[in-house]
């Protein structure tokens, strides 16, 4: 009996050893993935499956008034399947299971996804509607590598501040009414702010604001000793954080019950709540923003409807829908001229390169500083993701 | 049926009178079995063996290895070489402790308030109620179980949210924290708790409650020293339940725990945020040697033998 049960350690022990090579030899095939761009657009395969934020593929399932995706599935006869994320991270994951064609990515996904092999180059050629986009937001550095464009533009816009009017005296204007203490103090425990370590760059444009010395330049081109400050700040502002949010529709909820009554949001959060008080603003300190692209998955397995579909939300009328709705400005002149909003254009600055100046485009912190820096070291993503999680305790 | 029985009707294996079934081959076959006991015990259990071993040993194997890799930073790709830093980063890091000491100390304040409202509901059911209220309170309790987890816990949010249900009783809501975690979790896991209780109870026979009576002692000492060592073990598994399933969620932590963290929130961000699959392994490492741990020192007590 002692014998079996050796014998069968020794067995349970291979079997084990053998799975666990097997698992590490796959896995790490990079031969299914294509990183040039196409020549031509084929016959489309009569489905596409987009990965993207919230509001961005709306095919009436939320609101029946709201979609556009019924339109493009009409003409294409490309059947659309969609998933939504919450942050640029959990995207990153699922873009690696390679079951999507179409990625929606902002700044600081975007860099991610070409250095793990996991964009295709877009021929840009092949996207009519690509010529209408503003020139600002073509080649940026965040959707090109090497002059090779990865990623079309869809729209861009900033992480507001939001506030429930009742438990302000005076509508808030800076970024202080979350960092600083007597302000905080007002709504302790209902303060709220975006789940990310990404989010570390918000302290970090408000420390440059407000704190010269510390010589930020570039909310993502942070030293150690910048890097320490920013996660100072948001220590001390954890706790007066009633909760933190990824999931919109956990915010949209906290603001509606007065669970949360003041943080970041964005402006297609702040259209879900029928909550008359709250109210939201640009704070005078500028603001962290995202710029985002339409990128093509390395293993797209749809890569023609993929293209009709980067065409097609390209387009004014599908840009101007999807962009309105969202509340970001979007990529053409021609679009703002489709908002039903005539003011749409000029409330998000749509195509104004001064104002897009003032808001930080979300970009991946890496050791390189990107400010341009050489006699540091930036801290990486890494670190910040470390701190992220240190900071919340 | 007796061994001399020679009735036709007779068609056990083996015993067959049909010279054709009874076959030379499955005589040295049987034979061989026989004698081998290694083999005969092979075949008997390869099969659930060879499940335990891919859902079980492959499955943890595969894990510890995983938390012995790296990730690079920028691509988020795996880097394969062996390295402890991921230990090294939960043993050096405060964070990492304090989270799983707060964990740990949520598990264990569900399991008490769990097995707490279990005890009594558990003895009305098995000694007090009629036996057609019993099964009436066998479906209340299981009831629960047949809604989905997220139903639940959203529903929690609504009640413990600001002028929630919570509210109106008047007693006030405790608001999002380990607190509104600690009341989802235990209403959740409450059925997982009732029922090895329920069973333990079940097995205490009246008649023993009633010569304890008989000799004189009064009720707390029959619950003290009858009723409660014959629950011990029944008590012990519903505890592990809720205890083990508390550790791993994450779920609840992330609905009504405000801006909490728990040990599977941090293995959730750095699997499915953060990319860190390894370092996501590492700290799932840690509930499972708790679990280990906490199993040992429950089997040296000797609560274990008789489930």
């Amino acid at each position: 009996m002692k014998n079996t049960l050796r014998k069968g350690r020794v067995a349970t022990a291979c079997l084990a050893l053998v799975s666990v090579s097997v698992l590490s030899a796959c896995g790490s095939s990079d031969d299914d993935k294509k990183t040039e761009a196409v020549e031509k657009v084929g016959k489309t395969e009569g489905k596409v499956s987009i990965l993207a934020w919230p509001g961005y593929v709306e095919d009436g399932s939320n609101d029946p008034a709201v979609d556009w995706v019924s339109a493009f599935e009409k003409d294409t006869g490309c059947e659309v399947t969609s998933k939504v994320y919450g942050t640029s991270d959990e995207a990153l994951n699922l873009a690696k299971s390679g079951e999507y064609d179409v990625i929606a990515a902002s700044g600081d996904l975007s860099l991610r996804l070409i250095a793990s092999n996991e964009a295709q180059e877009i021929n840009t050629d092949l996207v009519p509607n690509y010529a209408n986009v503003y020139d600002f937001l073509k080649d940026t550095e965040w959707n090109s590598v090497d002059g090779k464009n990865y990623g079309v533009p869809h729209g861009y816009g900033a992480n507001l501040l939001m506030f429930n009017k009742k438990n302000f005296a005076e509508a808030p204007t800076s970024w202080g009414a979350v960092f600083e203490k007597d302000q905080l103090a007002a709504n302790k425990g209902k303060v709220t702010a975006y789940d990310s370590p990404i989010y570390i760059a918000d302290a970090a444009l408000y420390l440059m604001k407000t704190q010269p010395d510390l010589g930020i330049e570039n909310p993502y081109a942070l030293d150690q000793d910048q890097l320490d400050a920013a996660v100072a700040l948001l220590k001390e502002q954890r706790q007066y954080v009633g909760e933190y949010w990824s999931d919109y529709l956990k915010e949209v909820q906290a603001f509606e019950t007065g669970d949360s009554v003041v943080g970041t949001t964005w402006q297609v959060i702040k259209n879900s709540i029928e909550n008359p008080d709250v109210d939201v603003t640009l704070p005078t300190e500028g603001a962290t923003a995202w710029n985002d692209t339409w990128m093509l998955s390395s293993q797209a397995k749809n890569p023609n409807c993929a293209y009709k579909w980067m065409d097609y939300i390209l387009s004014p009328e599908a840009n101007a829908q999807a962009t309105e709705y969202f509340g970001e400005a979007p990529n053409s002149p021609e679009a703002c001229a489709q908002t039903t909003d005539p003011k749409h254009c000029e409330t998000f600055h749509a195509g104004d390169e001064e104002y897009a100046k003032q808001l930080w485009f979300w970009r991946t912190p890496i050791e390189k500083c990107l400010d341009g820096r050489t006699d540091v070291q930036c801290t990486n993503y890494a670190q910040w993701t470390e701190a992220w999680t240190e900071i919340k305790g | 049926m007796s061994v001399t029985s020679t009735s036709p009707s007779d068609t056990r294996p083996g015993r067959t009178t049909d010279p054709a079934l009874r076959g030379p081959v499955a005589r040295p076959g049987s034979r061989l079995l026989h004698r081998m006991v290694w083999l005969r015990l092979s075949l008997l259990l390869s099969a659930p063996l060879a499940w335990m071993v891919l859902v079980y040993v492959v499955a943890l194997a595969a894990l510890l290895i995983t938390s012995l890799w790296s990730v690079d930073s920028l691509s988020s790709e795996i880097d394969r070489s062996w390295t402890l830093d991921n230990f090294r980063t939960l043993l050096e890091s405060e964070v990492y402790r304090n989270v799983t000491l707060r964990t740990l100390g949520v598990a264990a304040a569900v399991t008490v308030v769990d097995v707490a409202i279990a005890l009594p509901i558990a003895f009305y059911m098995a000694k007090v109620a009629s036996p057609r209220a019993r099964r009436m309170l066998v479906v209340a309790v299981l009831t629960p179980l047949w809604a989905s987890y997220l139903v639940k816990v959203f529903s929690w949010r609504v009640v413990l949210s600001e002028g929630g249900l919570a509210e109106w009783t008047g007693l006030g809501s405790p608001g999002y924290g380990l607190t509104a975690v600690v009341i989802t979790q235990a209403y959740i896991w409450l059925p997982y708790v009732i029922l090895p209780i329920f069973a333990a109870l079940e097995r205490v026979p009246d008649s023993l409650l009633e010569a304890a009576g008989d000799l004189g002692a009064p009720t707390g000492m029959v619950l003290r020293s009858v009723v409660l060592p014959l629950l011990v073990p029944g008590i012990v598994a519903g505890a592990i339940f809720s205890f083990s399933l508390t550790m791993g969620d994450y779920i609840t932590v992330n609905i009504v725990g405000g801006a909490s963290q728990m040990l599977g929130n941090l293995v959730f961000i750095n699997a499915g945020a953060a990319n860190n699959l390894p370092l996501a392994a590492a700290i799932a490492m840690i509930p499972i040697v708790v679990m280990l741990v906490l199993l040992s020192a429950i089997r040296r007590t000797g609560a274990l033998d008789n489930l």
